[in-house]
């Protein structure tokens, strides 16, 4: 049954600094409204609690992608759509494409936003593990001042993040590679659009003299949070591309993970399918050439 | 909480409504706007069927919020045909069978025209994808997709 939207609230700030405002003022009332491809199914479907609102839509200040020599900056606000059309984010961030692109189908990524995608904190969001593999770090804000934080220490357990009530995200930073780099990510679902992810696996790797100089996996749906592989990581670290420890690799990989059962699949699937995803991603990584 | 006064221009005509700022575009259209083309299907965003076009863009209308609709540009599937003449797409959709039940034949057509106005010449990836959020449970698609790749061989962008 729907919501009754009488118990509801939408306030909508003209500015960032008029929600910061909000927010402050009357400290843990407000939830932040994105572009509502979460909150609105809930609402219609009602299973959100009587809450008040505060939508971001016209804060100016969360949008637009910025380049930088060394960074790509996304306002909170960005959406899929502007994820996928952007040049420099296909050079760079390729993996990133690729989430946005699997997110929903075209007329969510045209409202859905990479900003709600990390703080709505579902540890199935499609971007969040292309985030970790690519070292984000994401910025706050409140009339306090601004704050960053490595996107992989941002989400402490299931649904908690480290943003306090007055905050809001603004933006999320991520490095441009260097050097010569391998990109993979893979989200494994019931279908190819409109999936909820069963598990999700993408990879960055920098190779230097023929060896993996650094690496980072980001995992979805395999544990309460978007999750860094750090003991498979560990296993690959320092190897050379020929003789990747490939089957180390997934037995290690077991400890980084904690799936579960629930509707989409079985704790027994994700763990055998993250270890053969795993191997996918390290044959290719092996076979690639540089 | 107090309404909210909403303008909007609905396929070339301006209108304006009270409604809650929570109220789903979907239901402005249909039931304040009488625009019953526009269908719901599941209400989650998964299906299409309630698809429209804002400012240009393909969107569920069952997961807009009235306020962020505020001077929003608004095509739905009755503001595709001129008049009495059909547009090339929902004329393709007729000679092809595209329809059988129906229900999801607005959102098709507005996730079409979408996808042919930012790409007139779509491959099959591109009719695919551009389609890819909207569900049919009658045809299996194959004569939706043959429809949308006429159309766009006639040059049925706007």
């Amino acid at each position: 049954m729907r919501s009754y939207l009488p118990d509801f609230d939408l306030q909508v700030p003209d500015s960032l600094g008029e929600a910061l405002a909000l927010l402050t003022q009357e400290l843990g009332q407000y939830r932040p409204f994105a572009g509502g491809t979460d909150l609105m199914v809930l609402l219609n479907a009602g299973l959100l609690p009587a809450a008040r609102f505060l939508d971001l839509s016209r804060c100016q200040e969360l949008r637009g992608i910025q380049e930088t020599s060394t960074h790509l900056s996304f306002g909170a606000l960005t959406t899929f759509t502007e994820v996928r059309d952007c040049k420099a984010v296909h050079q760079h961030f390729p993996n990133l494409v690729k989430s946005a692109r699997l997110t929903g189908a075209l007329a969510i990524q045209n409202r859905g936003t990479l900003g709600g995608n990390i703080a709505n904190a579902s540890p199935a969001a499609d971007t969040p593990p292309s985030l970790l593999a690519y070292g984000t770090e994401v910025e706050l804000i409140s009339l306090r001042g601004t704050r960053r934080v490595a996107y992989e220490a941002f989400h402490q357990g299931y649904k908690k993040m480290d943003l306090a009530p007055d905050e809001l995200l603004q933006r999320i930073i991520i490095p441009k590679p260097l050097g010569r780099t391998f990109h993979f990510y893979r989200k494994v679902g019931t279908r190819q659009a409109q999936a909820i992810s069963k598990i999700c696996l993408a990879a960055c790797a920098r190779i230097e003299n023929g060896t993996v100089a650094e690496f980072r996996i980001g995992l979805g749906s395999v544990a309460p949070v978007p999750a860094r592989a750090r003991n498979a990581e560990a296993v690959i670290l320092g190897k050379p591309l020929e003789a990747l420890p490939i089957e180390e690799a997934q037995l290690a990989l077991l400890a980084d993970i904690s799936p579960i059962d629930d509707i989409r699949s079985s704790a027994h699937y994700r763990r055998v399918v993250s270890q053969k995803v795993l191997g996918q991603m390290l044959r290719e990584l092996s076979q690639s050439s540089f | 909480m107090a309404d909210l006064a909403l303008t909007l221009n609905v396929n070339g005509k301006s209108h304006t409504v009270r409604v809650h700022p929570l109220a789903r575009l979907l239901d402005i259209l249909r039931e304040e706007l009488k625009l019953t083309g526009t269908k719901e299907g599941c209400g989650e965003g998964e299906c299409g069927a309630c698809s429209i076009l804002m400012n240009g863009q393909v969107v569920n209308s069952c997961l807009i919020p009235a306020a962020q609709a505020q001077g929003a540009e608004i095509i739905t599937v009755e503001g595709l045909a001129e008049g009495e003449k059909l547009s090339p797409l929902q004329a393709a959709f007729l000679t092809h069978n595209a329809a059988q039940c129906g229900f999801c034949t607005p959102g098709m057509l507005i996730a079409a025209q979408d996808l042919l106005n930012r790409c007139p010449n779509p491959d099959e990836n591109q009719v695919r994808d551009g389609l890819s959020g909207n569900l049919c449970r009658c045809t299996g698609y194959v004569k939706i997709l043959d429809a949308v790749k006429v159309a766009a061989q006639e040059g049925s962008s706007r």
